[in-house]
């Protein structure tokens, strides 16, 4: 399986995301500069964590209006995979790629811990790497992770399966409505999570649990 | 707006400057005729403490600053020191003490801004962070705002940034007040051959400027943090810089770029005083003049006068010496990233600094003597006089379980998690130890088993008793905790805070606490190869605690045989590296004594340096060959305290012994130097013992056994570890509680 | 009475947040848009009956809260 990551100034965890996919998926992943024309053909795409554009307007909101975003619009309406980690979820989020918005943490600070995740729906190409309901480490480093949808549009998030990840044992670390810490759209093929798996890889980060998410993802072409 | 370079300099202005009168003699005695406007702000800021060390340069010259693995000591950006393989660790601390204390979180951030921006700038990529902190005491008005506002700043900047804090301090203290420190630190990794210097070289070679634009900002600021606070500080406050980590981290990798590319000759980053120290440095380094023309400086504010582009502290801004042949790669870098960059000026063969705008000379001043000719001072000092040491039966009694809890949840001891849940700790995804143990540890990317370990230390209430052990102290407590992680200690980098020098029982101090660290640096082997000096740290007469901070880099060859200060298992033996006969004997300047009873007397523990060297090569040695399974080193609040962390970390308890026939208060409380909890698997304790221990040379008793879900110390009552911990990390969360940082 | 409070960085000191949303309009093609500065809006209910009273309270919450006076100033609009 082929992969791309797309990086916007100001990302900073591009590296670790590139670093995570070489690892595991034994091919360093193609790196698109939000500027270039073109996305190689790929079957993955990933928009890693960081403060594109410095967070400023509001967090995702200049690199979501960006055009690189059109043409990953395009390639999801398509089939290709599309995951967004942390500030790529916010992103994926204000491009309207996965419902819901990323709010302040209720906090009001920014959070780096361990947290616990639940796995809600085992059957998409992300997270069949996990069984159903099983309970992984993952940590967070946030300062707006505090998910949130209108009653409609959570309705239609929980009824349909896209929730995939929720905080769990009381680790929601930001006021995330119904613990929420990644959905999917409606076709499951985009997935946008604030925490971040690709720092839980290896016996160096003091554990793996992040690492099925990427073999299950790369191993299936 | 009309200006005017040739007003008449008054002796007014001349003060207003923070010049003294006999500095402003030197300064017509040196150009032979009165110095224009622009160049009384350009001597102001090249003569100021901040800039010329004026008044500590004569002590700093006694410091160790070379050895084996040394490449750049002191007198660089950043101190440089050779890791193998080809790479090099660079790095620096430095204080933002002024600017954080009017505006706590600009202040901050842009303290970590200017200290990432100084290692990057010789062409490291920064892997590592670590921040120390002084506040006033918890009671006092400012200061939950203030700590708000710090650990606020210092997270936006660093976590938008992208390095991982791995370390750091908090700490609380009446005598910051009005007057908070803040030393931030960072190191970055290099390749050996491709390090860049600010030293410029060539004739006529284009001076080029990259970065965010020239304001108002911090005009005035580097005299500002060489003056001590009055009460008139709210009219200082239109000097503040706001920081833009969006446009740092762009430079960043422009920078990183744009040397792969070769265009490089020479770099400076604009720091304190910006343009004028970052111009003079490059051309008085390289025996060039330079000459700048300020009509092509980006600015972004109307009307600016040459005095205050040559002054402004705008944050994120870098000076240059390119190869003209390779202008037009380095323009595609610039602008990739979106960055204003510009012709500004070019070297010149005759040693002058000429800056031109409009048409107008409005300085020329000689080159090096601006730097070079910058007065120094031998200021008069009184040597401190230590204070008496604690009579041999004044101990103060209290029950030993009750007293440990009640310190575990003191201003001075409690979880720091408050504050460090705030860093991104695990950016880069090399993080293997997180604040919390004794060192922050990264791997070195791209290695298989290499990694560094970082500590920064002071015990400022040693200092205060007695600057001399207080310096000596600090260097040997960085060493420890480097050590306790199972690295090599490489080399350290000084943040010397203190109060007034022109008081001489100040000047006592620093001289003192330098020549403690002296020797403690030439015992330890363990050379300064950069720092930071911040005097006049007072309010209306009142000094801080005299503040040495030392950030100490050590080398680990194989991360998978590092220590963790957690117990690894239960039903280990606990031993006591580096012990008295006693275990624990003094309480003179103990958390024990300050937080259970107020009191601040007695001599702080004397470092016996021969001692610290031989316990710590041997604890190193255990951990490397696998026998140590947990280590910790013991500092502030002595035995009990450091088994309790040990017990806090892993969630195992433990039973430690109590000697028989005397007090258990300095056995278990005593902060004596030079000691280590160890802990072993029974074969390996055995092994030890028989083997190793009749050769150490070391005094290291078996204390106790990790075990069970209670710490129990001597005939103390057992306490749950939950409830260690919920003392722990309760006075935190609950002191900041209902504090907004932001609105 | 309501009032609704204005907050804006003070001219001169630097605004990257408004920098980058001029660079963000410009390459939406907004081409005629000169600097941008941010600020914040804040609308309050107040229990005061006069409105000099009400005004004042205002100004120390500015002050003491809702502006970073170091860097920012503020208006205040005061609607019955």
């Amino acid at each position: 399986m082929k992969a791309a990551v797309v990086v916007f100034p100001g990302l900073n965890r591009d590296r670790d995301m590139i670093a995570a996919l070489t690892k595991i998926g034994g091919e360093a992943p193609a790196v698109v500069w939000h500027k270039d024309a073109e996305i190689p053909k790929v079957d993955l795409i990933v928009i890693p964590g960081g403060f594109s554009y410095g967070d400023y307007l509001r967090v995702g909101a200049i690199a979501a209006r960006s055009p690189v975003m059109d043409t990953i619009r395009d390639r999801a309406a398509h089939g290709v995979k599309v995951m967004g980690v942390c500030n790529g979820f916010q992103i994926l989020s204000e491009a309207g790629l996965v419902p819901g918005v990323l709010m302040r943490n209720a906090s009001l600070k920014f959070v780096c811990r361990e947290v616990k995740l639940q796995i809600e729906n085992a059957s998409t190409p992300f997270t069949r790497g996990y069984k159903q309901g099983q309970i992984i480490r993952c940590p967070v480093a946030h300062h707006d992770g505090n998910y949130f949808a209108d009653a409609e549009t959570l309705a239609r998030v929980e009824g349909q399966g896209q929730v995939a990840f929720r905080y769990a044992d009381g680790t929601n670390p930001n006021g995330s409505i119904n613990d929420i810490a990644g959905v999917f759209n409606e076709k499951k093929n985009v997935l946008g999570l604030m925490p971040h798996p690709e720092n839980l890889i290896e016996a160096a980060h003091g554990g793996s649990d992040g690492r099925q998410l990427f073999s299950g993802l790369l191993n299936a072409a | 707006m009309t200006f005017n370079n040739h007003i008449a300099i008054t002796p007014e202005l001349v003060a207003d400057h923070g010049l003294k009168l006999d500095e402003y003699q030197k300064i017509i005695q040196l150009i032979g005729r009165a110095p224009t406007y622009t160049e009384l702000g350009i001597f102001s800021a090249m003569w100021n403490e901040h800039c010329s060390y004026k008044s500590s340069k004569k002590w700093l010259r006694t410091l160790p600053t070379t050895g084996e693995r040394v490449i750049q000591g002191p007198g660089e950006n950043a101190g440089v020191v050779d890791i193998g393989d080809g790479q090099a660790i660079v790095f620096k601390m430095e204080s933002h003490n002024h600017p954080s204390y009017i505006e706590p979180y600009q202040g901050a951030a842009t303290g970590v801004g200017g200290i990432l921006r100084d290692v990057f700038t010789m062409g490291a990529r920064p892997v590592a962070a670590m921040n120390a902190l002084r506040f006033g005491a918890p009671e006092h008005e400012k200061t939950k705002h203030l700590v708000a506002g710090v650990v606020a700043g210092v997270g936006g900047y660093g976590n938008s940034f992208g390095v991982p804090t791995v370390g750091g301090e908090v700490e609380f203290d009446e005598r910051y007040n009005g007057n908070i420190l803040v030393n931030a630190f960072a190191a970055g990794l290099a390749d050996t051959d491709k390090i860049f210097y600010s030293k410029a070289e060539g004739v006529g070679l284009p001076v080029v400027y990259l970065g965010a634009k020239t304001g108002r900002d911090g005009v005035g600021g580097a005299t500002m943090a060489s003056a001590e606070f009055g009460d008139d500080i709210e009219e200082k406050r239109p000097t503040v810089q706001v920081g833009d980590p969006f446009t740092e981290k762009r430079l960043l990798e422009a920078c990183l770029e744009l040397m792969a590319t070769g265009a490089v000759i020479a770099i400076q980053d604009m720091g304190a005083a910006g343009l004028t120290c970052s111009a003079v440095e490059m051309g008085a380094k390289g025996d060039l003049g330079v000459e700048l023309n300020l009509d092509m400086v980006p600015v972004r504010e109307d009307a600016m006068t040459p005095y205050e582009m040559m002054l402004s502290e705008s944050q994120e801004r870098m000076l240059m010496v390119l190869h003209p042949e390779k202008e037009a790669e380095a323009r595609a870098v610039f602008e990739k990233w979106e960055l204003d960059f510009a012709t500004v000026g070019k070297t010149t063969d005759d040693l002058r600094f000429r800056v031109m705008w409009k048409g107008e000379e409005v300085a020329n001043l000689p080159i090096k003597e601006l730097g070079d000719e910058a007065p120094e001072y031998d200021r008069p000092w009184t040597a401190p006089v230590p204070p008496k040491a604690l009579a041999a039966d004044d101990i103060p009694q209290m029950d030993v379980a009750d007293a440990l809890l009640r310190m575990l949840a003191s201003p001075a001891l409690s979880s720091r998690r408050w504050v460090y849940e705030q860093y991104d700790t695990l950016i880069q995804g090399n993080s293997l130890q997180r604040p919390g143990g004794d060192a922050g540890v990264i791997r070195v990317e791209g290695h298989a088993t290499k990694a560094l370990a970082f500590s920064s230390d002071v015990t400022p209430r040693y200092c205060e008793a007695d600057a001399y052990e207080g310096g000596k102290q600090a260097v040997a407590e960085c060493w420890r905790n480097l050590t306790a992680t199972g690295a090599d200690p490489l080399a350290a980098t000084d943040n010397l805070n203190f109060g007034n020098p022109e008081r001489p029982e100040i000047m006592g101090q620093f001289v003192h606490a330098v020549k403690g660290i002296g020797d403690a640096c030439r015992a330890l082997g363990f050379p300064i190869v950069s720092g930071n000096v911040s005097l006049y740290n007072e309010t209306n007469g009142r000094g801080i605690l005299p503040t040495p901070t030392i950030g100490g880099v050590g080398l680990i060859p194989d991360w998978s045989k590092m220590a963790r200060i957690g117990f690894a298992g239960e039903d280990q033996a606990i031993l006591l590296f580096g012990a008295p006969d006693w275990w624990g004997t003094h309480l003179g300047q103990s958390i024990y004594l300050r937080e259970m009873f107020k009191r601040k007397d007695g001599t702080p523990p004397p470092v016996d340096l021969d001692h610290e060297k031989k316990v710590g090569d041997l604890v190193r040695i255990l951990i490397r060959d696998g026998i140590a399974t947990a280590v910790h080193d013991l500092s502030d609040g002595g035995l009990a305290v450091g088994v309790a962390e040990m017990a806090m970390a892993s969630g195992i308890g433990a039973t430690v012994n109590q000697l028989d026939g005397g007090d258990p208060i300095p056995l278990f409380f005593g902060e004596d130097q030079g000691r280590y909890l160890v802990t072993m698997t029974r074969e390996n304790l055995e092994k030890f013992y028989a083997e190793i221990y009749p050769y150490a040379g070391v005094f290291a008793p078996w204390i106790g056994t990790t075990g069970g879900k209670t710490l129990k110390l001597g005939e103390a009552r057992p306490v749950a570890v939950a409830e260690l911990r919920k003392a722990h990390e309760g006075w935190f969360p609950e002191f900041m509680k209902g504090e907004i940082t932001e609105v | 009475m309501k009032a609704r409070v204005t907050v804006t960085l003070k001219s001169g000191v630097l605004d990257p947040q408004g920098q980058a949303i001029q660079g963000s309009l410009k390459s939406l093609g907004f081409d005629g848009v000169g600097a941008v500065r941010q600020g914040k809006v804040f609308d309050l209910e107040l229990g005061d009956a006069d409105r000099s009273q009400a005004e004042a309270n205002v100004r120390t919450m500015c002050e003491k809260l809702l502006a970073n006076t170091v860097i920012e100033n503020y208006t205040i609009e005061i609607t019955p």
